[in-house]
């Protein structure tokens, strides 16, 4: 997308993600988290009544950071990043990061972003802030 | 709507913990990096960090005999006594000062900003509202965080 050309209501490109345990154990080695939720399937479904393996709220917001990263370009700086859980997330479900721009003014760029599941709801959502390259 | 919040958990607003520090790693960055399934290469190299791998900063590493029975770590200390239990991660906003490089020493000084109560539609939620301000050991601020966890 030409830096120039950047207006209201332009979609950033879509992302899909297909969590599995592999990446979920990943993640949560990463970050240090032994909640058995995310890879304790019998636990998770006995103990706690997840039909399935929960995908890590803070994981979401970080393939929301992604859509932004993806779109971003050399020299753009995120200012802020804001997002909240809405729904839980599953190992299974096909999850689709997405975004627009909501406005543009002065070389700061707002966006809303959105991590959908495969019915359509939204499991998480956010907004970033974007200032272009070369803007003061 | 019953009010479940103590006068002890309201006077625990602006509690603040000791400053913790931590390393930026880069191979912590690395392993990050693939988890989260990166594509941008200053990420998956390891050079800069993405934002929210600072949540990972803020993890610590207890002692195995520590962790409770579901794996989860005991609660932190910020976290007053409450009649609801179960603590669910409510999303989170960063203010973004600079970017965070593989070798940054940084300072994470965790207060309690707020704490109120909603009613859901499956019962009462308690809403409790924390900040993270990490800065350099210089006192250079470089990310300030809001995040909110929910009791229900």
């Amino acid at each position: 997308m030409a830096r120039q050309m950047i207006r209201a209501g332009q979609r950033l490109p879509e992302r899909e993600y297909r969590p599995g345990t592999v990446q979920l154990f990943l993640y949560n080695a990463a970050i240090w988290n032994a909640h058995r939720i995310h890879y304790d399937l019998p636990y998770a479904q006995q103990r706690e009544g997840h039909p399935a393996l929960l995908v890590d709220g803070p994981l979401q917001g970080d393939w929301l950071t992604q859509l932004v990263y993806d779109w971003m370009e050399e020299g753009d700086e995120l200012l802020s990043f804001q997002y909240s859980n809405r729904r839980a997330g599953y190992v299974g479900d096909v999850l689709t990061a997405a975004g627009e721009v909501v406005a543009v003014e002065a070389g700061r760029v707002n966006l809303a972003l959105r991590l959908s599941n495969q019915t359509g709801q939204v499991i998480a959502q956010g907004g970033a802030s974007v200032r272009l390259a070369g803007a003061a | 709507m019953t009010d479940l919040i103590s006068d002890a958990a309201r006077r625990s607003i602006g509690t603040s913990l000791p400053p913790s520090r931590f390393e930026v790693n880069r191979n912590d960055i690395k392993k990050y990096a693939v988890a989260t399934g990166q594509r941008q290469r200053r990420y998956l190299d390891g050079d800069e960090a993405p934002l929210l791998f600072l949540f990972s900063a803020m993890m610590p590493v207890l002692p195995l005999e520590q962790l409770l029975e579901d794996g989860h770590k005991p609660d932190d200390a910020l976290l007053p006594e409450l009649p609801l239990k179960r603590i669910m991660a409510g999303g989170s906003e960063y203010q973004v000062h600079r970017r965070i490089f593989a070798g940054d020493v940084l300072l994470c000084r965790q207060t309690l900003l707020d704490i109120y109560q909603k009613q859901g539609a499956e019962g009462p939620l308690i809403f409790l509202v924390f900040e993270n301000r990490f800065a350099t050991e210089a006192g250079e601020p470089v990310v300030t965080e809001r995040l909110t966890r929910i009791a229900r």
